[in-house]
């Protein structure tokens, strides 16, 4: 474990450089640049709306701001997911000229991918926050927890990506089973609608650990409560466990790489 | 004092030929056939192969190995193995030192990135920090004499453009241990020299060097050792000259068909107007080369006499060439064939070797890149000319009836 901390430490400039080239090239001749990043988090919003209108139609209420806003804020963590894994599963077999011909941990490939979605996410969150800053969003102390949630995503992310890209590389059709999911994940996430309304099923959704992460980060930034301590160490346990896992499997299946691609 | 920079010791590696399992559902029943069959590393099972078997060497630290063989000899596996790309299935490697592997000159080039950026990026995957490769980004654009293009996207560059950038880069590493996989063939006849030249200031740096190359030339004046290897196996290691006498003697990378049925043969092979091959020739003498040929069973034949310099050839002659005929012979026979020649060639090593040709198959009841080593010396008297003046001659002979 040691071991393999020290060489990712000692690659990392090289990880720093592959996400430098995906964000580049996500950038170069584009028509939208840097719009990119925030136009999927846009598109989730605009079904948000569209759903919580729906809802506030067949029940009669009015829709309220706060839902609007809790889908903005939910939005970009859970675009930063989506396509994170996209990018991860892939990593290892689009740079199939690297894999085959230079050794260097094959770590770096989904961390990078990873690495460069967080620059769209960091990218989208300052326009977020200058647009809920108009919208007079208040805030308290609880955003403190919301490096610790972040945090939190981008081990799972990490964890979920490895073994993924790791099973992409063996098995070509895992790369569509995972787009398929990722399709219709956004109806097993409380995205566009918030856990509680199932009210005693609530959990269920929350088993996801991105549901558990989103409702956290709607509890502690719009409703300025604690995060639920029960749902937080759930999350932690999947992050850091699932994420110790899928690096030890990578890791010990690395060497058939070259060999399997 | 020397150390060893790096080791094999009896290193196997095992190959699939075909496909292997690529979706999940073949998972399942691959699974339980390898169960059933319990599986042992060292037994191929089914499409597998040996792509090496039983490979050891030691490297010093300073040394410049170069390993040479036909295609498919094991060459790149090696270096692949190295640089820990893959794992061999037996045996083990030892190596010590920031190692880089240059397999391929540009992997990793991005297209669309221009060509400082793939600089960086390419400098990056060869193991290079961010401050030493800023350090070293004018040299590597002046080498590569491209830097008016540097600011463009490299899917523009032509093909010699892309190589040329990528060699220089992959020059500028400066690792302990360079493996170097065929590269120096890239560019222009200018830009080959200065990777020559290069190359031999790496060398005089100290770094460890294993250089894989067909072209003999480039492994003779940069290795000090080399290595022949052929299906897997070493045939000889040694001193470059004789590792690339030996190469050619077993076929080089090309090697001749040989007939199944043996239907005649080379015998009594002399020679006159040359008293000893052991030393050099003067330029200019004139060589008679006796062989007589044994018929065994019937076929007609064309004989093949030629020189080759380090694996290319200088002079190639059969005898349909040269009368336009072809040698008819039935069981029993036996001809004499003298072949005469001027060796007017310049000062150096060349081999002479002596072929029979079946005319109706195409293939050769004999070939030898090698019956006769020939030194041509100095000449102070005129320069060397490639004129060789041959002359044919055909004796019948008899021998004595067996039956």
């Amino acid at each position: 474990m040691k071991e393999m901390i020290t060489e990712i430490f000692q690659y990392r400039n090289l990880m720093y450089i592959l996400a430098w080239r995906d964000i580049k090239i996500r950038y170069k001749q584009t028509v939208m640049g840097f719009l990119w990043a925030i136009f999927m988090p846009m598109l989730i919003v605009s079904a948000g709306i569209l759903v919580n209108k729906a809802f506030s139609v067949v029940s009669g209420k009015p829709m309220e701001l706060s839902k609007l806003t809790s889908v903005m804020i939910k939005s970009l963590p859970y675009s930063f997911f989506i396509a994170s894994i996209r990018f991860a599963t892939n990593s290892l077999v689009g740079n199939f000229n690297l894999v085959t011909k230079i050794y260097f941990p094959r770590e770096v490939f989904p961390m990078a991918a990873i690495l460069a979605n967080l620059f769209d996410f960091f990218l989208a969150s300052i326009a977020l926050s200058i647009i809920l800053a108009f919208t007079g969003l208040e805030i308290d102390y609880h955003i403190l927890w919301v490096p610790l949630l972040v945090v939190l995503l981008i081990f799972f992310t990490l964890a979920l990506g490895m073994i993924l890209a790791c099973a992409n590389l063996f098995y070509r059709d895992v790369k569509y089973i995972v787009e398929v999911l990722v399709t219709f994940a956004i109806f097993f996430t409380p995205v566009f609608y918030d856990a509680s309304m199932f009210g005693k099923w609530a959990p269920l959704l929350l088993i996801n650990p991105v549901g558990a992460i989103l409702e956290n980060m709607n509890n502690v930034i719009i409703l300025h409560q604690q995060p639920n301590v029960f749902w937080l160490i759930y999350v932690s346990a999947w992050s850091i466990g699932g994420f110790i896992l899928s690096w030890y499997i990578f890791h010990k299946t690395e060497f058939l790489f070259a060999e399997k691609i | 004092m020397s150390e060893p920079a790096l080791e094999l010791r009896s290193v196997y590696k095992k190959f699939k030929k075909g496909e292997g399992f690529d979706s999940l559902r073949d998972l399942i029943p691959g699974f339980f056939k390898n169960s059933i069959l319990n599986k042992k590393i060292d037994i191929l099972h089914g499409k597998e192969f040996w792509a090496l078997e039983d490979v050891s060497f030691l490297v010093e630290r300073g040394e410049a190995l170069g390993i040479i063989g036909p295609n498919g000899a094991g060459k790149s596996t090696i270096l692949k193995l190295l640089s820990g790309i893959i794992k061999p299935t037996k045996g083990v490697i030892i190596v010590k030192g920031r190692l880089s592997a240059l397999i391929e000159v540009g992997a990793g080039f991005h297209p669309d990135l221009t060509g400082r950026e793939n600089i960086y990026l390419n400098a990056a995957i060869l193991g290079m920090k961010k401050h030493e490769i800023e350090k070293k980004m004018d040299g590597i654009i002046d080498f590569s004499g491209i830097s008016e293009f540097i600011e463009t996207p490299v899917k523009r560059y032509s093909s010699g453009m892309y190589a040329r950038l990528g060699f220089s880069i992959a020059v500028h590493v400066e690792p302990e241990i360079l493996l170097v996989d065929e590269i120096l063939s890239v560019g222009d006849y200018s830009f080959q020299g200065k990777c020559i030249i290069k190359m031999n200031e790496i060398l005089k740096g100290g770094t460890t060097v294993i250089f894989i190359s067909h072209n003999m030339e480039s492994v003779l004046s940069l290795c000090n050792r080399a290595v022949l290897l052929s299906e897997g196996r070493i045939v000889i290691t040694g001193d470059p000259a004789e590792v690339i006498a030996e190469y050619h003697k077993a076929g080089g990378s090309w090697s001749p068909k040989l007939s199944e049925e043996k239907k005649a043969l080379i015998k009594d092979v002399s020679f006159e107007g040359v008293d000893s091959f052991s030393k050099p020739l003067d330029p200019g003498t004139h060589m008679k080369c006796k062989m007589k040929i044994e018929c065994v069973n019937d076929c007609k034949l064309s004989p093949g006499f030629f020189l080759t310099h380090h694996g290319s050839f200088v002079f190639d002659t059969t005898y349909a060439r040269m009368t336009g005929k072809v040698i008819s012979l039935s069981a029993g026979d036996a001809v004499e064939l003298v072949w005469e020649i001027d060796l007017n060639l310049p000062k150096g090593n060349y081999d002479l070797g002596l072929h029979l040709e079946d005319v109706d198959t195409g293939r050769y009841h004999e070939h030898s890149f090698r019956v006769e080593n020939i030194f041509i010396g100095d000449d102070f008297r005129y320069e060397s000319k490639y004129v060789l003046n041959p002359v044919i001659d055909l004796h019948p002979v008899r021998i004595p009836t067996k039956y």
